[in-house]
């Protein structure tokens, strides 16, 4: 089953993120922040990266597009986990490479829905 | 699959109530008018984190008004809106009610919905009082909500589709599923095969789609590539619709991917949550957790892995000993001491919080305070960083919320007119200062106000009876004198420092944890305040003596010294017992053998040993037979194991496997004390 990076400096998105893919069969990388992200996908290929986009450190969208200029991850799908409100975020977010998003509040169900249609 | 949110709720709590201090710290430090862009985005952050998280957990009414929270705080980020002071205020306050809401959803307590409705109402006002024109589109977008007997798609990625990741055929599989597909590709954009990028995409498709999707749902399956292809969709047959609409780029809006995702029925899955795991969970809260560094758990490993190497050296030595290898056993055990010993300060470690857990609450307090007494003051701390142990932490909170309060009250002059005539800067200064020192930890402090006059306190102490008008007093003794009960200086009663709790349960308390309180001032140039505690209340640096075949552990920091007496140093009081001579005063000497009914081997006073003790303020000798050496021990509780003694604090047990008892310096003078007054006259 494919290997999905979870990315979210909230400790709580992160366990609720990782536990309903964990239940769907993925296998889940986790990290706290885009830093750590970008770290743990150069050291593991992951097959879709799902990241949170206003993180400390490093965030979600300089993370796609380091991870974009990445050989390894020239194709992979990536996902901005953002809210509504942050209309101006998608745009920038597509701007870097994202595949698409997902929009918070997000209910498990339609994650797992999301994903294995992404990965067909 | 249905996911129990409630699980995580536990670790959303705690995050949460780390992002509000984050922010209550960040809006104390911002700067009104030239708000540090950094700062207002961490505050930014950890509003967004508790929306996104209250609203994915299920608590919509948290959800909803961090939302405005958030939204206020957006538009200071982007700079839409300035910071002014009122900003700031608001924004404490509903830090303050955002930490109240969480505590009762904690709790599972009904929130107080007249004060967060107020202060939604406010921060809706501000919102909308010059507020900056709102960029956001409306939801829903392109209106065609219309239906048709289907629809014919024109779809042509730019060549670096397959860059973002997408796949043109997630998306025929989507639309598959919203009715019969039909998928026709053009080739004309295929390039000579020579020039063909296999990594670029030049295929363009039409679609056609029959059923009774709206042209919302097929525009769904294309929001995330809407900026990445020319698009095109058309009703079949032409029927309801008007025209081609090709979606516009730039109208591209969170509307159309916002149904991707549903909203959860927040409210109802809430109650539901509740009523299923709430028992569980308090029992969670109240056990208490604390969470580690990584690195501290590392050490731990690293030690159990060299005391795992000790061990099967020992082992394999054990198997065939001969005398000509006790070396290596010594070299063994000694290695095993120091494993055991590092171990043990690991672990220890691990239960260590930065002090700053408790000074992150006085910015706040300040910043009320000195508005509500009309002073101005400035908060500085050093040493945030110093650890102690969790449980030390939490005790010592409310002794230190005090003196704060009481140098802000007392200590700081009431007037900059009062400062500036003593050559002082109009703004007062308070400093928090935590350090290490001698296996203890000093937390200071200390005020630039006013000072303490010795003598108006002696009068007062006077006038309440605490002490005699005759008696001499060095300015530290009379300083000490605030810690009784029953003393209280400032003239009224004030609402900060006069709440009915005064220093004396400071220093209650602060004993209760084996610290010590002293203070030193100058008049005229402001007081400090020195808390000294110990690491930890597991384990206790102590002092071994002997009483006949006793043995007894004194608390090294309540020692003074210890003294050998000769006959002219001691006294006879009539009732009192035996006094000695020390330092000019006479002190009474308590033997330990009549407390605890243990015989004595030595019966003068001049073959045995004198440990000058202090507890509450007062120092006694203490007659033992002997001193033994100077160890840390592992605290046991009494009242865990036994009951609860008077004069004993805990037991612990020594490295021969004996155990001794560890000594309550101020329960034991408070029991001689009572046996001198109960001796006849």
């Amino acid at each position: 089953m494919a290997t999905i990076l979870a990315v979210d400096d909230s400790a709580s998105m992160r366990q609720m993120v990782s536990f309903t893919l964990k239940g769907a069969g993925f296998t889940v990388v986790e990290a706290g922040d885009g830093q750590q992200a970008l770290d743990a996908a150069k050291r593991t290929k992951v097959d879709l990266v799902l990241t949170d986009v206003n993180m400390p450190v490093m965030d979600g969208i300089t993370l796609i597009k380091e991870l974009r200029a990445l050989p390894t991850y020239k194709f992979t799908p990536m996902l901005m986990l953002t809210t509504e409100s942050a209309a101006h975020k998608k745009a920038e977010g597509k701007a870097a490479g994202a595949t698409g998003w997902i929009v918070k509040p997000f209910n498990p169900d339609q994650l797992v829905a999301t994903i294995k249609k992404v990965l067909g | 699959m249905t996911t129990d949110m409630t699980q995580f709720l536990q670790t959303f709590y705690e995050e949460s109530f780390e992002g509000l201090e984050i922010m209550e710290s960040g809006l104390l430090n911002l700067d009104v008018g030239a708000a540090d862009s950094e700062l207002v985005n961490d505050i930014f952050r950890a509003a967004h984190s508790i929306k996104g998280g209250s609203a994915t957990f299920g608590l919509g009414e948290v959800a909803a008004f961090t939302h405005l929270m958030e939204t206020l705080l957006d538009e200071l980020r982007d700079g839409r809106r300035d910071v002014s002071q009122e900003i700031v205020e608001l924004l404490l306050s509903a830090v303050d009610c955002l930490r109240e809401m969480l505590t009762a959803s904690r709790a599972e307590e009904p929130l107080e919905m007249e004060r967060i409705d107020e202060l939604k109402a406010s921060l809706q006002r501000t919102l909308d009082a010059g507020a900056a024109p709102k960029s956001e589109a409306t939801t829903g977008s392109s209106g065609g909500q219309s239906t048709s007997s289907g629809w014919r798609i024109l779809f042509k990625p730019f060549p670096h589709l397959f860059k973002t990741g997408n796949d043109p055929v997630r998306i025929f599989r989507e639309l598959g599923e919203l009715g019969e597909l039909t998928v026709e590709a053009s080739t004309d954009g295929l390039p000579p095969f020579e020039q063909l990028d296999p990594e670029e995409s030049y295929l363009a498709w039409t679609l056609t789609l029959r059923g009774s999707a709206d042209r919302a749902a097929v525009e769904e399956v294309f929001a995330w590539v809407e900026d990445d292809c020319e698009l095109e969709i058309t009703p079949l047959e032409g029927e309801a619709v008007a025209g081609p609409q090709p979606i516009p780029a730039a109208e591209s809006d969170s509307g159309i991917s916002g149904e991707l995702l549903l909203e959860r029925r927040r409210s109802t899955d809430r109650r539901r949550g509740n009523d299923r795991r709430g028992t569980d969970r308090r029992g969670g809260a109240d056990s208490g957790s604390i969470r580690v560094g990584i690195e501290k758990v590392d050490a731990v490993i690293d030690m159990v892995g060299e005391l795992v190497i000790t061990q099967s050296m020992l082992s394999t030595l054990g198997e065939d000993f001969e005398m000509e290898k006790l070396q290596k056993l010594r070299d063994g055990l000694a290695q095993l001491e120091r494993n055991t010993r590092e171990l043990q300060e690991n672990v220890m470690r691990m239960r260590m919080l930065p002090i700053s857990f408790v000074f992150s609450r006085f910015p706040r307090m300040v910043h009320d305070l000195s508005q509500q007494l009309g002073k101005e003051i400035e908060l500085r701390m050093t040493g945030e960083g110093t650890e102690l142990d969790k449980t030390v932490i939490e005790k010592i909170t409310d002794p230190l919320v005090h003196l704060v309060r009481n140098s802000l009250d007392h200590g700081i002059e009431p007037t900059v007119e009062e400062r500036v005539a003593t050559g002082k800067p109009p703004v007062g200064v308070v400093r928090l200062n935590a350090y290490h020192k001698g296996g203890n930890i000093v937390i200071e402090v200390i005020d630039d106000g006013r000072g303490m006059d010795a003598e108006r306190l002696f009068r007062k102490a006077v006038e309440r009876g605490l002490v005699d008008a005759e008696a001499q007093l060095s300015p530290e003794q009379i300083f000490d004198l605030i810690f009784m009960p029953g003393f209280s200086t400032a003239e009224q009663v004030s609402d900060v420092s006069g709440r009915g709790v005064g220093m004396d349960v400071v220093r209650k308390n602060i004993q209760s944890l084996g610290g010590t309180v002293e203070i030193q001032s100058e008049l005229g140039k402001g007081s400090t305040f020195s808390v000294r505690l110990p690491l930890t209340l597991a384990i206790l640096d102590g002092q071994t003596v002997s009483v006949g075949d006793e043995l007894y552990i004194v608390p090294l920091v309540s020692i003074t010294e210890s003294i050998q007496v000769k006959e002219g140093m001691i006294n006879h009081v009539a009732n009192k017992g035996q006094t000695f001579r020390w330092r000019g005063d006479y002190l009474p000497i308590i033997r330990l053998s009549q407390i605890f009914g243990a015989e004595s081997k030595v019966a003068s006073l001049t073959e045995g040993l004198i440990v000058v003790v202090e507890g509450d303020g007062r120092h006694v000798g203490l007659f033992v037979d002997d001193l033994l050496g100077q160890q840390q021990v592992v605290i046991k509780s009494m009242e865990a194991n036994y009951r609860k003694i008077d004069g004993i604090s805990g037991a612990t047990i020594l490295g021969d496997g004996s155990v001794a008892l560890i000594l309550d310096i101020p329960g034991l003078i408070r029991i001689s004390n009572q046996q001198a007054e109960l001796q006849p006259a």
